[in-house]
């Protein structure tokens, strides 16, 4: 199973409704409709993406984020999901907003521009960098509007949404809880996961939880990075 | 319902027929007034399995008919959806018990202007009542009831069709498991009703409509009906797919200097117009056009399209749109989607990349057929079917 699609089943809870944006052959919402009996709904541009989707059972719009997003109507959604993809949209900030509109919450990863690969490859071989997390050349790649962990907390910061959450993700490994406004971190994580939600009053008696189901005692951001150890991983296991 | 079954009487109950409903079983119209005898005219394909949920109502469009996968008496041609009804197509009869009627207004047997008035024993021509596709929808679950069926595993139609399915959707929702509504909209757009006006004073226009009496003064205003035809069928081919299909193709050599049809597309259009004739009656033209220019199912639900669906949030919908549609376009089916989630419904929805224009719901579309193919299995898998 793919890491992002762990962590995203690891912090989705049971019974949500869900929108996953860009939601391709419906896998993700496949495996949280089985695992965690989530309400699920799609929003996909390829009309083969939207066949497979439908041929599995899901409920499935075509339509792209930069467009379709203004259909729905507010606090649809517990949970939107938009993965690899905020890069590619034509008003990434329009887009954002709009998922923090539709969903209570939304889950979004991007690749990271200020990952030491990226700057060493523009610093020493003056070329737009090549990476596992960016494998196109510039001139087909559909990231438009690449930015870093720094620029994208600048940005959560500007809209006031709170980063419940945040992991890095890199490929094959697990993820790795992280604060993202870290400069250290700004140059570790190939990629990051965030939980977002608007910086509204929080639910009486609601307890925040992080990506791992535990329990945040600061609300504000992702408690410090741990180191993996036994201990957390299995506390990790519970159920989000 | 079983008042109605006892009170219907089939000719034949196998492969459809037509149900009379008598006099203390009229139909309700939106007009205020009430269509009694009715008849309504069907035809099955397939078995009604034990439990009765494998039942498919199929809606058909303006000018369709209950002939959806058989044989049409009239013209001798394949029905009109033989594409998709069938062994092994999207709507499998060896599966699923499908069931098509003709609409109340029609003239293949359903209850229309041409049926007769029993207060005059005459042709009911101009007074017969101005008919909604509510009371097409209602005219429907009556036969449907009649059938004993009290939850169709689906409703599904294109065009005129789609629009009966989102009445459906509206109106019984609780008898609705899924509903799939093909190239429709929620309602009739100006430019909708002006080319459906320019098709009704054609027919009108004729001196042999004789102001609808035209059956008993023993003529037809064929000329009429064929140049409505003929404006309407523009409406359902795409600019491309006219050009592809003849261009300025010549029939002959040369220019005639004159107005025969010169050009393909000139003598396609004439021959679409005469053929009509045939199998259709003007005045249900007339009829069904003004039921469809009547249609606005925000309308009938307090300017809110989302309320419409309010009660179907259970039915598991499919929207389907043509690229190439101008009549019913994709922006119309977007509208109906965007209703349906915010009345929390559960909604896909395609546009199909096609030059094939608002037709292509009949016409060869494999991304159709998957995409049905792929609905119904899933539905079938939930219903347990």
């Amino acid at each position: 199973m793919r890491e992002d699609f762990k962590e995203i089943l690891r912090l989705v809870r049971p019974g949500a409704r869900v929108l996953d944006v860009g939601c391709a052959d419906g896998s993700l919402l496949e495996l949280l409709i089985r695992e965690k009996g989530v309400d699920g709904q799609g929003l996909e541009l390829s009309p083969a993406g939207v066949s497979a989707c439908l041929a599995r059972g899901l409920a499935v719009v075509q339509g792209d984020a930069d467009h379709d997003l203004d259909d729905f109507p507010s606090r649809a959604f517990d949970y939107a999901i938009l993965s690899d993809t905020l890069q590619s949209m034509r008003d990434p900030k329009h887009v954002l907003s709009e998922l923090l509109r539709i969903a209570g919450r939304a889950v979004v990863s991007l690749p990271n521009f200020g990952h030491w690969r990226v700057r060493l490859s523009l610093l020493f071989r003056g070329r737009m960098p090549e990476t596992p997390a960016l494998p196109e050349p510039w001139w087909s790649t559909p990231n438009i509007h690449l930015c870093t962990l720094a620029d994208f907390t600048d940005l959560c910061r500007a809209l006031d949404l709170r980063i419940d959450a945040c992991a890095a993700l890199s490929a094959g490994r697990p993820a790795r809880p992280i604060a993202p406004e870290r400069a250290l971190e700004n140059w570790r994580s190939e990629q990051a996961l965030f939980l977002l939600s608007r910086r509204v009053e929080p639910e009486r008696g609601a307890v925040q939880r992080d990506l791992f189901g535990e329990p945040l005692t600061t609300p504000a951001v992702a408690s410090r990075p741990r180191r993996r150890t036994s201990d957390t991983r299995a506390a990790r296991a519970r159920p989000g | 319902m079983t008042t109605v079954a006892e009170a219907a009487t089939f000719d034949d109950a196998s492969g459809g027929g037509t149900l009379k409903f008598p006099e203390t079983r009229p139909l309700r119209l939106d007009s205020g007034a009430a269509l009694a005898p009715l008849e309504v005219a069907y035809k099955t394909y397939g078995r009604l399995n034990t439990e009765k949920s494998n039942a498919i109502l199929v809606c058909h469009a303006l000018t369709g008919d209950q002939h959806a996968a058989s044989r049409h008496p009239m013209t001798g041609k394949p029905g009109w959806w033989d594409r998709v009804i069938g062994p092994g197509l999207p709507l499998d009869p060896e599966r699923y018990f499908i069931i098509c009627s003709n609409v109340i207004g029609g003239c293949m047997g359903s209850t229309g202007p041409a049926s007769i008035d029993p207060a005059t024993g005459l042709t009911y021509a101009l007074s017969f009542p101005v008919i909604t596709i509510a009371d097409m929808v209602r005219a429907q679950a009556m036969l449907i009831d009649a059938l004993g069926i009290d939850s169709l595993f689906a409703v599904i139609g294109g065009s005129m069709g789609g629009m009966q399915v989102l009445q459906w959707a509206a109106d019984f929702p609780e008898k609705l498991f899924s509903a799939v509504c093909i190239g429709a909209a929620a309602r009739h757009s100006a430019q909708n009703i002006a080319f459906h006006e320019v098709g009704r004073q054609a027919i009108m226009a004729d001196p042999d409509w004789r102001s609808g009496a035209y059956e008993q003064a023993g003529v037809r205003p064929e000329k009429g009906l064929a140049v409505a035809r003929m404006a309407a069928h523009i409406t359902y081919l795409s600019e491309a797919a006219l050009q592809r299909k003849f261009g300025r193709e010549l029939q002959r050599d040369g220019l005639s200097w004159g107005f025969d049809a010169d050009f393909q597309v000139e003598s396609y259009l004439r021959h679409q117009g005469t053929s009509f004739v045939d199998r259709f009656d003007a005045n249900s033209y007339l009829y069904i056009t003004r039921a469809l220019d009547y249609f606005d199912l925000a309308a009938s639900h307090g300017g809110v399209l989302a309320q419409a669906f309010a009660r179907a949030r259970h039915v598991r919908f499919c929207v389907l749109s043509f690229s190439s549609d101008w009549l019913y376009s994709t922006a119309e089916s977007r509208n109906i989607v965007r209703a349906l989630s915010a009345a929390g419904c559960r909604a896909s929805f395609v546009e199909i990349e096609t030059d094939k224009g608002h037709d292509a719901f009949f016409l060869d579309e494999p991304q159709l057929d998957t995409t049905l193919r792929g609905f119904f299995a899933s539905a079938a898998n939930l219903r347990g079917l």
